[in-house]
Parts: structure tokens; C-alpha cells; sequence
């Protein structure tokens, strides 16, 4: 018996009211900042501050400054086409998380799975000859590798964790680690750096060198003077099969099973310990997917000496996945807007006084209000209460809840 | 040796400050992930400090430790400020203490390149004039020594060429071991971290306690990433502190959250640490000899090792470990 309920009550609807609400205090928060700035620094005039933050909000749409100095908006194809090119590499990591979290596991490893990824496609796109093997299969061996070493890389920690009960966290963070030096480390003694071009020190070749490219499917005529490709539907491909995968078959049922509650599920015959290393190479290997496609696109180069700093791409998949409530099709949203900030960091970077750190400053602040998303979502529904003024029933409640365990 | 004792003692005082952070918070029952990034603002704001006392011209060289004792507080104030964003989500709003500490972790970085940039034009805040050596390191001639006097392996280590942070460091951890264990708040703050339904019964504040334990832990690890910028980067700030809150993490989890076996784990790891960043200048037994660049190993294998290290014993001990009962568990008072 399904009974519905005003449109406030329902799970969905305050899930997304309180992700939107996430994002706003997040950009007001960081509006703020600029303008707190703006106001106390003397280099930077009030004028400025104004400037910062309308390009916080509507940076995708900036166009630059006119002859007269001022911040003109419109239409811009690079920017868009940007950002859904930016888009790849943040919706495969946010899959990777949201995965591991309808297991009940938190995969901080995304970064390593992610370098991994890194160095297995390049290596596969750029040491296998055109020349004798058509250039598709490469880029597709190329994909499967990176996906490969990112499953192995996320199936170390979930190993760990099934058999010695060591936290995930803490073993995700220690991989992180071991692979940015493995990964110079292999890069160094590779054959695969950029010699031949000047001021290329430290840099891979592109995967365009020996003639492995994702197509463009007219994506490039569509938004000229962008790195928009193929990849972005790839990607989203990916997100609706993980969708199928979770919610349509027994092996996300098991999963998810396991995130609910690890010992209930082994007690009805399920097999927890396979499924937690299970669920984490599946993480680490959308991980190295997102790697793969966005460093196969042909013209993006790596720089390779990454044994100091860790991809922040691979931690924002965190901030991607809570957004999206661990949802693979909500995923595929909030990686694009994950993008956007970026494209209106670079923006406010290029022409205000401002860096784009502070879009980071802005993600950091929804991670933290995602946290206690669940006091956002009583405090909505208490409101949603007082408007409809009559409390839900408390059958229809359970019922409601009931229905989303069963996977909606 | 006394060049390895020195360097092992570098990185292993912000890693055993840190490792004591971690165990206060988890002791009170709350998992501070944030260490990292309590430690990036930490150091940021005592290199601040630094910056603009020098800046403001009012201290000279000759009271580098004025200074420096003035940057160590504004870090320990900040750190501690900082981690009411943890203390605040985790024990009022009940939030997930992973993701609210990863949120810190992600907001640190992002806050200090934001104003390093706004200051500097560019990715680093270092000191406004000098080097960190040549204004707070302490010298065997400050100590009235003669400039050739020999004294000896452990008198060289701890005499010479040192930081006062190392003293105030190993103080510090010393007295908060005895409050935590020998005194009546120490018990009382453990207990928030094994029954905090209980504690309650007996008219223990538990929101209190937690807020004590957290808010300690923020100025201990913001001590530590002040120590750890002033020794290993030259008193500089870049957002970064490589790892090392991480790091003190699995410290404390080795150390199975008891201060004197963390103590020992610690410098376990500084030494680690000393043989991947130092591989290639340490001469073991003084005949000139640098042994272990002559191995001829890529030093990436030495940066990995401190970590697959720590994986590896982690996975033999970990069975053998007992966190606190309730950390990681939201008080709740209608559990009771």
C-alpha cells in the first residue's frame, strides 16, 4: 500500500532541497569571503569585490571584460565545452565514492586509484604501436587498463579492511600516498616522458603522440574552442550501468546490503568479506576510468613527478558524491556543477585580483554541511510539517522508508 | 649519528605532538580526521605571525625566540578556533565525523592559498626577512660552549643546532600524558570516550568533555604544524604539510592510543621519515661514507616506504588494537 505524500515529505524531494540548500550557503559563504576581502584589502577596491562575487555565480557565462574594463557575460562555447570535459574525471571519481559508500565504506583513495589509473592507461595508450594495432583497440585496452589498476589499487584497502579490520580511511590514505611516489617512480624510469619538446620537462607525452584520441563525435563543432569530447558520454554511460548494477541486480543488492548493516547481511547468507573488497575495486576502478578518459583525450598532459601532492580531482569526487546522495544519476549533476565552480575559479582568476582557491574554499564548505545533511533534512521536513499542518501518518512514514530501502 | 638522531627528532616532534592531538579527541570519543588540516592552518598562522612581527620591525634577531613563542601561541589559538568547526558539527549537529573532518581537511588548504595568494601573489608565505636557522635555531655557543667543544652523541643531539619546539613539544606531551591518565579530568574524559551514557549518569557533562577533548587536540596539532613548518620547510606555509596529520593518525593507532607506546611509534616513524627525506646525506658510522645513496635504490622507494611501512604493520597489529568504545558514536542523551 503506497500512499502518496505531499511533494515536501518525500525522500527525494529532500534530498535535492537540501543539496540545493548545501550549495547556496556554500557560494554565499564564499561571496562573503570575497566581498570581506574586498572590503579590508586596499589594492582591492569595493568595485571589485562585486566583480568576484558576480563571476563566483555566473563565471560559465563570463565572456571576458569589454573595451571599457567591464565584466561582460554571454554565451561562451569554451567555457561550457570545459567544463563538461572537467566534468569526466569528477563523475567518475564521485561514482567511485558513492559506490563505496552504499557499502558503508568511505573511499578517501579515490586520488590513488585515480594516479594509478593514470599511469596504467598512458602506459598501455602510449607503448602499444598504432602502426600495427588500429588505434580504437588501444584506446579501448587503454581504458580497461586504467580501470584495472584502479580496481586493484581500491581492492588493498577493502582487502585490509575486510580481513584485518583496518579502517578504510586510514588505508585509503596510505595507498594515496604509496601510489603518488610508485607512480613517479615508474614514470621515472619510463621511456614515456616528453623529451622531444622544449619547456615539456616533467611531462608525459600526450596519448595524440602515437595517435590514441576519444573521438569528438562533432562535440568539437558543437562548442568550438574546447576540449569537449566523446568522453563525457562515456562517462555518463558508465553512471547509468553503475545505476543498473546497484539498483537492478543481486550483486547491488548484496552490496548494499552490506552498508546497511554488515552483520544482518552475513547473517542472511551473504558474503560481506568478498562484497567489501568487491565494492572497493569496483570504486577504484571508476577511479581509474575518470583517469583514463580524461588523460586519453589525445592533448592533455600529465606531469608526472606527483610524489608531493595527491589529484584533488580524486578527493573532489567526495563532495560530488554526498551532493548527489550517493545516487549514480544524481552523480552525473553535481559532477557538472563540481565543473562549473571550477571554469568560475579559473574565471576569477583571470580577471579579478581573486584566485580560484576560493571555489575550493566554496566545495569545502558544502562538504561540511553535507555532513549533518540529515539535521538539514528533519529541519525541512519540520517545516514542510507546519506549512501541510498536518503531520504525516506514522504508517505512511515507515512505509515510505521501507520503499526506499528497496532501492529507489 | 648525530646528524641521523637530529633529523629522526625533526620529524618525529610533529608527529608525536599530532599523535597526542589525535588520542585527546578519540580518548573524548570523537574521530578528528581533521588533524591534517588542522595542522595546514596551524602552521600557516604561526608563519603569519612571524611574517608580521618581522614585517612590523619591533623584534630583531635577538629575540627570534620571543617571536617564535608568540607564533607557537597564535598557532595553538588558531588550531584550537579551527577544530570548533568539528566540535560543533559532530557533537551539537550529530554529523558524520569522517565527512566533517574531511570537509576541514578539504577547507585548509583551500583558506591558506587563498589569503597566501591574496598576501604574496603566490603559493608560499615564508618569513619576511632571514632564514628559520639562522633566527631560531639554538646553537651550542648561545648555550655558553666553546665553538669547538665536543659533547658527544646525545649532548650534540640535544644540545646543538635545535629548536626550542622539540623541548616544548616533549614537555607538553609529557604533562597532558599525566593529566589524561593521573587526574580527575583525565579520567573523566576517557570515560566520554569508552561509556559516555554512563559518564552522564554520574553528572559528567558529556558534551563538555567532548568539547575539551577536541578543542585540546585542535591546539596540539595546530603546535605540531607549526613545529613541523618551522623545521622541515624552513618556517613556510604552502597548504601542505604533507601527510603528516595522516600519518600521526596511524602514530596514534599504532601506539593503540596509549601515550607512551605512541611515543614510541612516533619516532619510529621520524625515522623513517629521516631515511626518505635524508637517504642520501646520512654517513652512518662517519667514514665519509654515504651508504645508503651507494645502494643506488630510486628515492622514490624511500619516500613510499614510511606508508607501505605503516599499511604493513598496521595489518599485524590491528587485531591486537582496541580504539575507544564510543568514538565515532554521536552522544545522544535520549540513549541513556
Amino acid at each position: 500500500m503506497k500512499q502518496k505524500s505531499p511533494l515536501l515529505q518525500r525522500e527525494g524531494a529532500k534530498t535535492v532541497l537540501s543539496s540545493i540548500l548545501s550549495i547556496l550557503i556554500g557560494l554565499v559563504f564564499g561571496s562573503i569571503l570575497v566581498l570581506i576581502v574586498a572590503f579590508s584589502s586596499e589594492s582591492i577596491s569595493p568595485k571589485g569585490g562585486l566583480e568576484g562575487v558576480s563571476l563566483v555565480f555566473l563565471g560559465l557565462f563570463s565572456t571576458g571584460r569589454d573595451a571599457a574594463g567591464e565584466l561582460a557575460f554571454g554565451f561562451n562555447p569554451t567555457s561550457i565545452g570545459n567544463m563538461l570535459f572537467r566534468a569526466i574525471p569528477l563523475l567518475m571519481t564521485g561514482l567511485s565514492v558513492a559506490v563505496a559508500n552504499k557499502t558503508g565504506l568511505f573511499n578517501i583513495g579515490a586520488p590513488g586509484q585515480y594516479l594509478m589509473g593514470t599511469w596504467a592507461s598512458l602506459t598501455v595508450a602510449l607503448s602499444i604501436p598504432t602502426s600495427v594495432v588500429p588505434s580504437w583497440i588501444v584506446w579501448t585496452l587503454a581504458l580497461l587498463a586504467g580501470m584495472l589498476a584502479g580496481a586493484i589499487w581500491g581492492a588493498i584497502p577493502g582487502f585490509l579492511k575486510a580481513t584485518r579490520n583496518i579502517n578504510e580511511v586510514l588505508a585509503c590514505i596510505m595507498t594515496n600516498w604509496i601510489a603518488a611516489n610508485l607512480v613517479t617512480f615508474l614514470f621515472d624510469i619510463s621511456d614515456l616522458k616528453n623529451g622531444a619538446e622544449a619547456g615539456k620537462v616533467g611531462y608525459i607525452k600526450p596519448t595524440a603522440a602515437n595517435g590514441v584520441a576519444t573521438a569528438k563525435l562533432g562535440l568539437d563543432k558543437l562548442l568550438p574552442q574546447s576540449q569537449v569530447n566523446a568522453g563525457i558520454l562515456v562517462a555518463i554511460l558508465i553512471a547509468i550501468g553503475i545505476y543498473i548494477l546497484m539498483n537492478k541486480t543481486t550483486l547491488g543488492y548484496e552490496l548494499k546490503a552490506c552498508g546497511s548493516n554488515r552483520h544482518a547481511a552475513r547473517y542472511a547468507g551473504i558474503n560481506d568479506k568478498r562484497n567489501i573488497v568487491l565494492s572497493m575495486a569496483i570504486a577504484g576502478s571508476m577511479a581509474g576510468a575518470g583517469a583514463a578518459l580524461y588523460w586519453l583525450s589525445g592533448n592533455t598532459e600529465f606531469f608526472w613527478s606527483t610524489y608531493q601532492s595527491l589529484p584533488a580531482v580524486g578527493f573532489n569526487g567526495i563532495p560530488v558524491a554526498l551532493l548527489a546522495a550517493n545516487s549514480p544519476i544524481g552523480v552525473i549533476f553535481t559532477a557538472i556543477f563540481m565543473s562549473l565552480l571550477n571554469i568560475c575559479g579559473t574565471q576569477l582568476k583571470n580577471l579579478t585580483a581573486f584566485n580560484e582557491y576560493i571555489t575550493d574554499i566554496i566545495i569545502a564548505a558544502i562538504v561540511y554541511l553535507s555532513s549533518f545533511s540529515l539535521i538539514i533534512k528533519m529541519w525541512l521536513s519540520s517545516r514542510g510539517k507546519k506549512k501541510t499542518a498536518e503531520p504525516a501518518p506514522a504508517p505512511a512514514a515507515a512505509g515510505e522508508k521501507t520503499g526506499k530501502e528497496n532501492g529507489k | 649519528m648525530t646528524f641521523l638522531l637530529q633529523q629522526t627528532l625533526i620529524y618525529t616532534i610533529p608527529l608525536l605532538i599530532v599523535a597526542l592531538a589525535g588520542i585527546f579527541a578519540e580518548r573524548s570519543g570523537v574521530i578528528n580526521l581533521a588533524l591534517e588540516g588542522i595542522m595546514i592552518m596551524g602552521a600557516f598562522v604561526g608563519v603569519l605571525t612571524v611574517y608580521l612581527l618581522q614585517e612590523a620591525g619591533i623584534f630583531t634577531k635577538d629575540s627570534g625566540q620571543l617571536v617564535m613563542l608568540l607564533a607557537l601561541g597564535a598557532a595553538a589559538l588558531m588550531g584550537a578556533v579551527f577544530s570548533l568547526l568539528l566540535s560543533f558539527a559532530a557533537i551539537n549537529l550529530r554529523a558524520d565525523q569522517t565527512i566533517g573532518g574531511t570537509a576541514l581537511n578539504l577547507l585548509a588548504p583551500a583558506l591558506t592559498l587563498f589569503f597566501i595568494n591574496i598576501l604574496t601573489s603566490q603559493n608560499v608565505l615564508g618569513m619576511f626577512t632571514g632564514d628559520s636557522a639562522s633566527w631560531f635555531m639554538i646553537k651550542k655557543t648561545d648555550l655558553g660552549f666553546e665553538r669547538g667543544a665536543e659533547l658527544g652523541v646525545l649532548g650534540g643531539t640535544f644540545l646543538d643546532k635545535f629548536y626550542l619546539t622539540t623541548y616544548i613539544c616533549i614537555v607538553l606531551y609529557v604533562v597532558l600524558s599525566i593529566i589524561l591518565y593521573k587526574t580527575k579530568f583525565g579520567l573523566r574524559l576517557r570515560a566520554c570516550g569508552e561509556n559516555p551514557q554512563a559518564a552522564d549518569s554520574l553528572g559528567i557533562n558529556v558534551y563538555v568533555m567532548r568539547y575539551a577533548g577536541v578543542t585540546i587536540s585542535g591546539a596540539l596539532a595546530g603546535i605540531g604544524g607549526f613545529a613541523f613548518a618551522l623545521t622541515t620547510a624552513n618556517c613556510s606555509a604552502n597548504g601542505d604539510v604533507a601527510g603528516f596529520g595522516f600519518l600521526a593518525l596511524a602514530v596514534m593507532i599504532f601506539g593503540n592510543w596509549k601515550p607512551l607506546n605512541t611515543a614510541l611509534a612516533a619516532f619510529l616513524f621520524g625515522f623513517c621519515k629521516c631515511i626518505a627525506a635524508a637517504y642520501s646525506t646520512i654517513d652512518i658510522n662517519g667514514d665519509g661514507v654515504y651508504l645508503l645513496r651507494e645502494i643506488g635504490i630510486n628515492p622514490n622507494i624511500y619516500r613510499m616506504l614510511p606508508f607501505v611501512i605503516t599499511l604493513v604493520v598496521l595489518a599485524f597489529t590491528s587485531k591486537k588494537s582496541r580504539a575507544p568504545k564510543a568514538e565515532g558514536v554521536p552522544y545522544d542523551k535520549s540513549t541513556r
